[in-house]
This record gives structure tokens, sequence and C-alpha cells, in this order.
């Protein structure tokens, strides 16, 4: 067996230095970026929020200007959707789902890496918005005409329409690489019965993306050719519709917010079973609420416009698919439920993320319900009852499913275990701040306090519930740097973290932690739903062959198998490191740039520069195309 | 929960749980109706979450490979079966409710509304137009027409009627209905730039005698007098006669509100601030701090000037 490691690392080390930093394709590394960087972004719209509370914290406090009060709230929107929830959960599935599928690597390792780089230069490009003081500022719904050249004639809206287009190309390259991943490298054996739920939630994930996506795209478009060019999309005067762009935005937006929580919900069902030391009950109902959901989210988008004034049965259709929602997310939590009453809970620091995740989610989940009701939608929807719903859903949906992740898997991809103590202290903080801000928000709203809004008059009855959300985002945020903390010290003193901690069920906990950079000595071979349970033999990541593991150590490859029942299919040969994905990104940045200045010149030479990168790219090398 | 019983007794708050129009009240119920289901549904999954954590195990536990007999059936009814016939039942209460707050019938009176940015437009019938306060009579119901000169605003007024947008070259259709006498406060609930947070305005609702005293009133030119004629030189040579109009006078400006009644109104720059003297003035010199980045220039003018036009504006009334 040494010999097959041996073997192995020879071929799939990547080295150290510039050239291995700037060119791997490790989707543990790469992973490991999304996360960290995301992370980053999570502390930048963190610090918006904060800023925005404490302008709030009294009524007609003049802490921020109204300006910049509106830009922080559209760059908070914006960065937590498009910078932090999806690269984060996308962070999880880079490293996770080719380590629970038992494959080397993703199946388009390059693209995985250009998407990595593509979200950073997104990032950079959105948030440089701020250095020229003129950050997006009509919030992350953009609605028109108010982003239109005449209302808002800096290159705020510029900056906002071309930077999601630019991270558009990211999110679909990812989504891309996750359904051929999961689809065509699974393990032998690895029916489609058998794909872990986590793996489901990323594939539905993905789907999601592939078709809500273009729809923005298309919208930003027809955006930036109406505020560059003249043309008339959304211009009333012009023979256009402002409520065109609404339809878009949330053929896209409603699905996004799904596009979120799908793959939480996938974590969660991951770590549910583990520490309820039970299979999952109800596998076959989560995975298809799931794929349910995928579908009927692009039924829903009008319950955002109930008060645009559109025809009654049109609200009628929307408002009985909105209620439809409601059951998928139903029958997952009562699947949950019925695997934590039969087993035995481990109160570890993940399941207390998961049990706060399951209240929150669950209120959030029944006042979304409400706004299925259409008269209730119409009173409340803009208030700040709306924006209490969201964060529960969101927040509370995304955000502690993604803690949970951290302290069930940061053992996997550190090596050393988190401290469970200041864990549950950091989950106690977050809990306990996350209620202060949130919770008064409901009854703010049903008081009539309308959202996106920089100050308001005093005698409303307003006061105390604003100023308890802002004492409440201290504690959250008090509560995330522990969990920061943590991270960090027991990344250096942690103790050491084993194979498998929690003694999981599912095929990354049979591999060392962190992995190696092949993955598993031996691919393979799948006889169980809960393979880490029920095949001991697959300790160390190296199933003997005489029990179906495959060594592949001949070139720089990974097996692909069929679609639904996993039999081994083909060799796969793999492309190693290269600098060219970020070669790519750089010029596609130079190319943003030059548009969003009307600097056609900038624009064309990098639309050039992306074409030789490009080549560069794909220039035919050797018969196995590995280099 | 109990916050939510107090937030409904908040009397000063222009609160959806204090319903005083006919619309309003539907919704009130509605929402109560789905509270109450929601919160039996919490109790449910809470219970279930306690039962789970008391019988936790150690992390050494054997795993159980058993499937339980009853976990499918529960899955179908408590996660399937039970929310859809719940949702069913609560998807048609809300059509019929929507039903109702759309179709009310012929309305008595019709009135039309325009957004700016960042103030509202109100017009009569009979030619009677102001600004950021709309009278309507109770016991009637009342049709508005919405709309907007600019970007989309919302008009919501949470104590009558759910909102609806504004938007240009769109006219949305309003049924209101109160029987109670009040001053109800509503804002503008779609965001529409800078000055979002300070586009307030108030209905009055009074009875129909009153209404149409106050209508015939607002319907009439403003009333020369000698004793304040200078204060009228002041507004006609000054910036203000480029954007507003003072009926029967010769400023006809339309960028701004319509002045011929404003001593009537209860507050300025759309519920920014009071109608008085003292903040009149302020407005009037410095309108860029109390409300920045609205469309109203400052205006320097000599302390006789001021107080003279002050005079003047107090008695349009």
């Amino acid at each position: 067996m040494a010999s097959y490691a041996e073997r192995l690392e020879l071929v799939w080390h990547e080295g150290t230095g510039l050239s291995a930093w700037a060119g791997t394709v490790d989707h543990k590394r790469i992973g490991l970026r999304y996360l960290y960087t995301g992370f980053v972004f999570f502390v930048l719209a963190g610090l918006e929020a904060t800023l925005m509370r404490v302008q709030l914290a009294a009524p007609t406090l003049e802490v921020l200007s109204p300006q910049t009060y509106n830009e922080l709230f559209s760059m908070h929107g914006v960065t937590m959707m498009f910078l932090v929830a999806t690269p984060i959960l996308s962070g999880f599935g880079n490293y996770f789902v080719p380590l629970m599928i038992g494959a080397r690597d993703m199946a388009f390792p390059r693209l995985n890496a250009f998407g990595y780089w593509v979200f950073l230069a997104a990032g950079v490009f959105l948030n440089s918005a701020f250095l020229v003081g003129q950050a997006p500022d009509d919030g992350w719904f953009n609605y028109l005409p108010l982003a239109s050249e005449q209302f808002t004639p800096t290159l705020a809206i510029d900056f906002y329409a071309l930077g999601l287009i630019f991270i558009g190309i990211s999110t679909t390259a990812g989504a891309i690489n996750f359904i051929v991943t999961i689809l065509k490298l699974r393990a032998p054996g690895m029916t489609l019965n058998r794909i872990p739920i986590f793996v489901w939630g990323e594939l539905a994930f993905a789907l999601t993306v592939v078709f809500a996506l273009p729809v923005l795209t298309v919208a930003n478009v027809f955006l930036e050719l109406e505020r560059k060019f003249g043309f008339h999309f959304y211009d009333a005067d012009g023979g256009g519709d402002p409520v065109l762009w609404q339809h878009l935005f949330w053929f896209f937006g409603h699905p996004e917010v799904y596009l979120i929580v799908l793959p939480a919900l996938g974590l969660v069902s991951s770590i549910i079973p583990t520490f309820s030391r039970r299979p999952m009950v109800g596998y076959t109902y989560i995975v298809l609420a799931e794929l349910f959901i995928f579908v009927i989210s692009f039924g829903v988008w009008v319950h955002h416009m109930f008060a645009v004034g559109l025809p009654t049965i049109a609200l009628g259709i929307i408002s009985a698919a909105s209620f439809m929602v409601v059951i998928p997310s139903g029958t997952q939590i009562f699947a949950w439920l019925a695997t934590m009453v039969s087993g035995r809970l481990v109160l570890s620091t993940a399941m207390h993320f998961v049990l706060g995740f399951l209240v929150l989610f669950v209120i959030g989940g029944l006042s979304g319900a409400m706004f299925s009701a259409v008269p209730f939608d119409q009173a409340t929807t803009d208030s700040y009852f709306v924006v209490a719903h969201f964060h529960y859903v969101l927040a509370g949906g995304a955000m502690f499913p993604m803690f949970a992740g951290l302290y069930y898997w940061g053992p996997k991809m550190l090596g050393h275990l988190l401290d469970e103590r200041l864990g549950k202290i950091s989950f106690w903080l977050m809990f306990l701040g996350f209620n202060v801000t949130f919770f008064p928000m409901h009854i703010v709203g049903l008081l009539g306090q309308p959202r996106r809004t920089y100050t308001y008059a005093s005698g409303l009855g307003w006061d105390l519930h604003n100023l308890l959300s802002t004492i409440g985002v201290f504690v959250l945020g008090a509560g995330i740097l522990v969990t920061f903390w943590n991270w960090f010290w027991s990344r250096a003193h942690g103790e050491p973290a084993g194979e498998d901690p929690w003694s999981g069920d599912t095929l990354e906990w049979t591999t060392t932690s962190p992995p190696p950079e092949y993955n598993f000595t031996t691919i393979p071979t799948v006889r169980s739903r809960e393979p880490a349970w029920d095949q001991p033999e697959l300790q160390g990541g190296a199933q003997p062959p005489e029990d179906g593991g495959r060594p592949l150590t001949d070139g720089h490859t990974t097996l692909a198998t069929t679609l639904a029942d996993a039999e081994p299919q083909a060799i796969v040969h793999m492309p190693h490191a290269s600098p060219w994905p970020l070669f790519l990104t750089l010029a596609l940045m130079l190319a943003f740039y030059g548009v969003l200045l009307s600097s056609w010149m900038v624009a064309a030479v990098g639309a050039v520069a992306s074409a030789g990168t490009l080549m560069g790219w794909l220039w035919p090398r050797g018969e196995t195309q590995e280099t | 929960m109990a916050g939510f019983a107090l937030a409904a007794c908040s009397t000063d708050s222009p609160s959806v749980l204090s319903p005083e129009g006919e619309s309003a009240r539907r919704i009130d119920r509605l929402w109560w109706l789905m509270l109450w289901i929601s919160l039996a549904v919490l109790a449910v999954v809470l219970g279930l979450m306690v039962a789970a954590i008391l019988r936790r195990g150690r992390r050494d536990v054997e795993v159980d490979r058993t499937t339980p007999p009853w976990g499918d059936p529960f899955i179908v009814i408590a996660g399937v079966a039970v929310p859809a016939l719940i949702l069913i039942a609560v998807f048609v209460v809300s059509l019929r409710d929507l039903d109702a707050i759309t179709e009310q019938g012929d309305a008595a009176l019709t009135i039309d509304v325009v957004g700016h940015v960042w103030w509202w437009e109100v017009r009569y019938p009979g030619g009677a137009v102001t600004a950021n306060e709309i009278h309507i009579p109770t016991g009637e119901t009342v049709r508005f027409r919405l709309t907007s000169d600019d970007v989309i605003h919302s008009f919501w007024v949470p104590e009558l009627a759910p909102k609806v947008d504004m938007i240009d070259g769109r006219t949305n259709v309003l049924d209101v209905r109160t029987d109670v006498p009040g001053t109800y406060r509503g804002q503008c609930a779609e965001f529409c730039g800078l000055q979002h947070a300070n586009m307030a305005f108030h209905v009055i609702a009074e009875s129909r005698d009153e209404f149409d005293a106050w209508l015939q009133n607002a319907a009439e030119p403003a009333e020369s007098n000698t004793e304040t004629a200078s204060g009228l030189d002041v507004f006609l040579s000054s910036s203000c006669v480029g954007c507003h109009t003072i009926r029967g006078t010769d400023a006809t400006g339309t960028l701004g509100p319509d002045l011929t009644h404003m001593a009537s109104r209860l507050t300025l720059a759309a519920g920014t601030i009071p109608n008085s003297r003292e903040d009149l003035a302020r407005w009037i010199e410095d309108p860029q701090s109390i409300k920045p980045g609205n469309v109203m220039p400052p205006t320097e003018l000599s302390e006789a000037d001021l107080v003279a036009l002050l005079d003047y504006l107090e008695t349009l009334d």
C-alpha cells in the first residue's frame, strides 16, 4: 500500500513556491480559499451592517450621511448574497464533494481555479467602488428607474451591473463543475440512492444557478446598454417598462435565495445522522424535497411584486405556488426531527449550531409562509417585518449551518480539533445576539417602520426595538469573533483530529486529516449509503484492491463512472497546476474596468488579452492534456 | 409572544395591528390566524427537539442501523399531508380577503396621488390640489389613483390599507374605507433614493360634513390681503415662484408642492418637520440641512423680507 501512496505523491504533488500558489488546481486548496475569502467579505459586510445599526440606534441620529447609509445597505446585501453566502457554501462544496463521492478532484480542476480567481476579482471590482466614492446605492434589488442614468448618474450602478455579470461567470463555472463532478466522478457503487444528501444539496444548488443566473446577466446587460448607449429596455418614456427589471431580477432573485439555502440544508443533513448516531430517516423524502424546491423556486418570483399592481389572477397563482414551497421545507424539517428523536443525540458544538439553525429556520419559514398570503404580503412587504423574515431564513438558515460546518469539518480541513468549549460560547453568543438583533424587527415592521430608511422620527413607538437590534448586533459580532479566534488558535494548537473524530458516516472520514493531495490512496468501491459505518476496510483511505479499491497510480487520473449506477466507465486524465486561469481572470478584469469607465480601448485590450490567455489555456500539450 | 400583544397596544405607531380601515381589519384578522397556526407548528417542532435532547447519548454510542417503522409515515403525515391541508385552508382564506380588498364596488370619491422625490402631490375633483396630506370622508369608499412622476414610490397607510406601488407610466388603484375619524400616518415604502426615509404623509379621516367644508375651502384660490401684500411680493420676486403654485396669484410653478392652503397643513417637507413659524423659517433659509439632497434650494432673504414672507404664508389656510 505504501508504494501506492508514494507513487501517487510523486504524480499529484503540486510543489511549493509562487507558481504552485498561483496555479494550484487542488480542490481542497481552492475550497479553503473560497472559505477564507468569503469570510473576509463576511467581516466586511458585517461591519457595514454594524455601522447601519449604530446610525439607527436612536431616532434622527447623524452618524452616517443618507448617501453613506444607502451605499452601506446596498453593499451589505450585494456582498452577503454574492460574495459571502454563495462562495462560502461553494467552498464547502469544493472541498467536500470530491471527498464525499470518492474522487481525486473536481471534474474540471482548472475551471475550478478560474472560478475562484474570478470570484476574488469580482469582489475586488465591486468593493473598489468605495475607493472612488461611488459605491452602489440603490439596493441589491437595484430597481429602475432609480438606477437609470437620469436618477443615478454616477458609476455606482455600473459597478453593480458589471460586478454582478463578472461574478456570474464564477458562479456559473462553479455550478457546471459541480454538476459534472457529481454526475460523473462518483466512486464505483455510489448509485444515485447512495449519494450523500450534502452532495444532492450542491447538485440542486448548481442546477438552480445554471437556470437562474443567465436571467440576472441578461437584466444587467440590458441595464448597461440603457445606461451607456441609450437603449430603452426599462424606460417608460422610450417605450420600455421599469417593471421588466423587477420580473427579470426576481426571476433570478428568488431562486438565488433557495440556491443559498439548498447547500446549507444539505450541510445540516450530513451533520444530523453523525450526531444522532443513526442513518437519516426519510433520505428519499429529503432528496425529493430538495429537487422539488429547485423546480418550484422558478414559479414564485412574483411574490416579491405583490404591491406592483399586477392582475389579481396572477397574484393568486403565484400565491398558490408560494404556499407550495413551504411543504418540501417542512418535509425536510420533520425528517430531521424523526432522525434526531429516534437516534441518540450527541450535543457537540456543530450540533448546537444545527439545533440553533432549526429554531431560526422554522421561525423564518413560518413568517415566510405568511408572505404567500397576498393581502398580508401587501401590508408588510418593504417593512422591517421582511428584514426580520429573510435574516431568519438566510442568516439563520445559511450562516448557522456554515458555522456548524466549520466545527464539523474544521478538524478534517485543519487536521486539528477546534475547541468545543469556545465553540459553545460562540454559539450561545451568536444565537442570543441574533435573536436580539432580528426578532424586534418583526414587531417594528408591523408597527409600520419601512425598510431601507437611514433615519426615523421619534414618537412612533419604534425607538426601543431599534435600540435592541443595535445592541444585539454587537453580541452577535462577539460570538462570530470567538469562532474566528477558535479557528486560528486551534489550527496552531488544537489536538490532532485523527481520521474520524466524530465517527461520521461518509467517505471523507475514511481518509487522513487533512487528506493527501490525491484524497484517497485507492478509489473506493462503495457498498452502502453510509460507507464509513458499514465498510471498515475503507480505513486510511486505502481500500485494499481485493475489496475493490483502485489505486490508479499510472498518471494523474481519476475514475469516471456511469450516471445512475456508478459503474466504472473510463479513466480521466486530470490537468496539472496552471497559471492560465489566473491570467485569464486578470485579462477579464481589465476588460470589465474598461467597460466601466467607457474607455473602449482598454476594454478592447482586455478582450483581446482574454482571448489570448484562453488560447494559452487550451493550447494542445501532449496526448493526455495533463500539462 | 407577549411582545406581539404589547406591540398591538402601542397607540402612537402607524401599526398594521391597530387597524382602522376595512382592508386593514381583514389583514389584521389574517395575521392573527396565521400567527396562531405558526405558534402551534413552532411548539410541535420545539417539543420534538426537546424530546431528542432529553434522550441524548454520548459520543461513543454504537450506531443504530435499524429503521424506525414509524419514520416514513410520520414524515408523510407531519411533513407533507398536515402542512398541505393547513396551507390550502390559509390560501383559501387569503384569496377571499384579496378579493374583498380589491373589489369594493363604486367609490364615492376619487383622489389622484402622484409620487415625487420626495413628496406627495394630491389632486381632488374640482381642482383642489394639496401635498403630503389627504383628507377623506369616513363611512365611504374612497378610490385612490396612484402614479409617480419619477422613480417608484409606494403608498402605505398601515392602519387603513395594504400598500400599492406608484410607478411612472402606470396608474394603480387602491380602495380605502374607514368609519373611524382620525389622523393616520403614511410613509413611502419603496426605496426611492436619498430621502426615502423622509417621505411621509397623513390621511385625515373626518365626517362627510367636515370633509365637504374642507374640500370647498381647498378648492378656493388664495385670498388676497393688503396687510400681507409685501410678503406676496417677496414670494413672487424670489426663487420660490419658480417651483410653487399659489392659486389666485402669479405663482404657477409646478416642481414643488402647491402652497395655496399650506398654512392648514400639519407638517413641512413631507412629514419631516412640524408646520410652525420657526420651522418654516428654517426650511426656507436652509432646506438642505433639514432634508439633504431635496430639490429645494436655500433662499437668502433679509430679516424684514423673511418676516413679511412668513406673515403672508401663515395666512394661506
